[in-house]
């Protein structure tokens, strides 16, 4: 047994399981869901085997061969031969099978033989496979690939144990690497690689005389040329009804507790403690308890997604949205990193490592912000309940829903518009590389999965409101709360504090949009996180209004904002780049400044003149 | 196999997959990816569609459509379900 622990990779085509088995290996909660393509990054985290070996294992992205045609296959090239910076070539390749489905991964076996390095196949989702009637020779199919096998079902525990205990053996023994013969392939070396794979399919696996049907039926529905895009529109707008009718009794629970909990403090303190009375009112419960009140917003978005993603419905989608996606001059693979960004940009961006040209990617990348992302959430909902009346249309469609689903569609609408426009002016020349996807049977959704899945998503949004947007808040009390007012002055105390000569310095450049110096104060710690906003508006008003107003927020801009100012904030929120973050993901992701400061323009530009339209038209229509 | 489109003697059962129907069922009888409307080069293409089983002597099935012009299709190579839209299905010639 050496010291240094050994080092295991797992490579397979995608969707094949190697998240689940890497998660249930070392106990990490990485993203698993069921379409090709959700790892784009590399990932390590370690464990300990049954007799004590030390080892550290890296989850890479899926691929079905190693030539490394898009930048998350060359991560998993780079890795398996060797030339990735800094990381050693892998002491053990797990090659990950799914054992229902071995066709390409088995040829993928055989190209990674040629790479030399010790190997082990590890067929896994073997109780799908079972279930379905599929046997599996392992000796012969041991045997004609000349590697150990193991089975394993990487999403129930127990599932990985012969995986573990075969590892052990495996690394009991010396192996030999033997010196790499690995070339990309051509085309001929592939389909010979194809036609010895299908024999070897042929020689050790029995197929079940009846086949699984049931994707097929679900799919002669799900992607019926008619009654798929109405199933589509269908869920999209389900989601929307539920994230405001379903959240509502949860958020006003919460709401009315942090307004309980804002007059407790009024109460207990004794007076002369003005200040900290005023920042833990003002600052941490106006400001921070008015983004967390959305929490039950944010959760019930995550568990659609997520369910739509463990079902296998997202491929399906991208297959429905293919030709309206393609006349927008996007790539085949722009949808899934396109509806990632529903709930959070980020990993929208990094999704877009699936995507083989660059100037599709990067089509992909500057768009993707335009996606309506959990963080507006909040800011949507706030002005909406605030403006638009919770009555019913048409029988059962909830108003503040509808208004909701049109700022996603005018979201969605704008961002193909854009890919359009800079398609014709900057890549007229090049057309978008096709769609080519591989439809993945559906599988049931797990509880336990979709359970951790929402628990991370609703952690991290605490973990900003407490970090992030604590420490924004902290910084707007500051600026609102000093310096104090000049005895006898007259007006709110807020009328002399710093907030108020920024705001009024940058009034100027707003009135035209029909933004106030609050919402103007608003928007700059709003670049850190577009919540923040929220956050920042529930600070300046209740330290305006004193401590009578210090309760809810909605109906302060009710009183205090006109129509007109508050539809131009809404479409504000639709186009601008209210997030430090995404653009650093973007300067990341494109390897340079550029592409970022062209996104945050283009972003800025849009916002302001739509906001500016709307707010004029608006009163001209007299909105008030 | 013929490199020059020219001289397609093409039997004349043999059709190319991005024409065929929901519902057709055949088999790969060799790859064509110099005359299609792909924005691939025919390398890049030919090369794609292996990746994925499209190899010759495999069993094919259209068993969806979409909704613009019925593209993109999905289609069952043997035992998985690959979407792609006819103009790449082009390069499949099936029997
Ligand atoms: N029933 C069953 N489902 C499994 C098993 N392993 C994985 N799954 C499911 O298969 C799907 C794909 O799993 P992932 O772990 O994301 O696959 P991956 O290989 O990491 O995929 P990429 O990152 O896209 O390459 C998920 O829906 C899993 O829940 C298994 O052993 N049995
Ligand atoms: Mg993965």
């Amino acid at each position: 047994m050496t010291t240094a622990s050994l080092r295991l990779a797992l490579v397979g085509a995608p969707n094949t399981g190697k998240t689940s088995l890497f998660n249930s290996l070392t106990g990490s909660r990485q993203k698993v869901a069921n379409y090709p393509g959700v790892t784009v990054e590399r990932k390590s985290g370690g464990f300990v085997t049954p007799e004590g070996r030390s080892v550290t294992v890296l989850d890479l992205p899926g691929t079905y061969s190693l030539r490394g045609r898009s930048p998350d296959e060359e991560i998993t090239r780079d890795i398996v031969l060797g030339r990735f910076d800094g990381e050693a070539v892998p002491d053990l390749v797990l090659c990950v099978a799914d054992a229902t489905n071995l066709r390409l991964t088995l040829r993928l076996v055989l190209e990674l033989k040629r790479v030399g390095r010790p190997m082990m196949l590890v067929l896994n989702m073997i109780d799908i496979a079972r279930r379905r009637g599929v046997t599996i020779d392992l000796e012969r199919m041991s045997q004609e690939l000349g590697l150990p096998i193991v089975t394993s079902v990487a999403v129930r525990k127990g599932g990985v144990d012969e995986l573990l205990k075969r590892t052990d053996e495996f690394l009991a023994r010396s192996h030999e690497a033997a010196a790499s013969q690995w070339t990309t392939p051509t085309i001929a070396d592939l389909k010979a690689a194809q036609r010895e794979a299908d024999r070897i399919i042929a020689a050790a696996v029995t197929l079940p005389t009846k086949p699984d049907t049931l994707t097929n039926r679900i799919d002669s529905v799900v992607l019926h040329p008619v009654g798929g895009l109405v199933i589509l529109a269908v869920i999209l707008f389900v989601m929307f009804q539920a994230v405001f009718t379903w959240a509502q009794p949860a958020m006003e629970l919460l709401s009315d507790g942090f307004s309980a909990l804002g007059q407790l403090i009024h109460d207990v303190m004794p007076e002369g403690w003005g200040l900290l009375q005023s920042f833990l009112q003002n600052g941490l419960i106006s400001g921070v308890g008015s983004v967390i009140v959305f929490l039950p917003q944010i959760i019930i978005i995550f568990l659609f997604i997520l369910l739509l993603e463990d079902f296998g419905y997202m491929a399906r989608a991208a297959f429905l949205m293919d030709r309206i996606m393609g006349g927008a001059g996007l790539h085949g693979r722009a949808f899934i990193p396109l509806l990632s960004s529903f709930a959070c940009a980020i990993p929208g961006i990094m999704a877009t490592r699936v995507i083989d040209n660059r100037r599709d990617r990067l089509t992909t990348i500057l768009i993707a912000p335009l996606m309506t992302c959990s963080a507006r959430i909040p800011v949507y909902t706030l002005i909406i309940s605030a403006f638009v009346p919770a009555t019913t249309v048409w029988g059962f469609v909830n108003l503040q829903g509808l208004v909701m689903f049109g700022l996603y569609a005018a979201g969605i609408t704008s961002a193909l518009t854009v890919s359009a426009v800079a398609k014709f002016f900057l890549w007229r020349d090049h057309a978008p590389a096709p769609f080519m996807l591989e439809l993945p049977d559906y599988k049931m959704p797990r509880l336990k999965s979709i359970a951790i899945g929402v628990f991370t998503r609703a952690k991290m949004f605490l973990y900003r409101a407490g970090t992030t947007i604590l420490s924004m808040m902290v910084l707007i009390w500051f600026l609102a709360s000093f310096p104090t007012a000049p005895a006898g002055a007259e007006g709110p105390a807020i009328n002399y504090s710093f907030a108020a000569m920024i705001g009024h310095a940058l009034e100027p450049l707003l009135r035209p949009i029909g933004f106030n110096w609050q919402i103007a104060v608003a928007l700059i710690p709003g670049m850190a996180a577009r919540e923040v906003a929220v956050a920042a508006l529930g600070t300046v008003y209740s330290i305006e209004g004193g401590k009578e107003a210090a309760d809810q927020i909605g109906q302060v801009l009710a009183q205090k904002w006109t129509l007109a100012t508050a539809l131009s904030l809404l479409v504000w929120y639709i186009f601008a780049p209210q997030c430090a973050s995404t653009l650093a993901v973007i300067r990341r992701e494109t390897g340079g400044a550029k592409w970022m400061v062209v996104t945050f323009i283009y972003m800025l530009a849009l916002a302001y003149v739509a906001s500016f339209l709307t707010f004029n038209l608006a009163q001209a229509l007299g909105l008030h | 196999m013929t490199g020059d489109p020219n001289s397609s003697q093409d039997n004349l059962q043999d059709i190319r997959l991005g024409h065929a129907d929901r519902g057709f069922v055949g088999k790969i009888i060799r790859l064509d990816a110099l005359v299609t409307g792909s924005s691939l080069s025919p390398q890049e293409l030919e090369q794609r569609l292996v990746e994925m089983g499209f190899v010759e002597g495999a069993r094919v099935e259209i068993l969806h459509e979409g909704t613009i012009r019925r593209d993109p299709i999905a289609v069952r190579v043997d035992n998985i379900t690959i979407a792609l839209r006819r103009s790449e299905a082009m390069a499949v010639i099936v029997e």
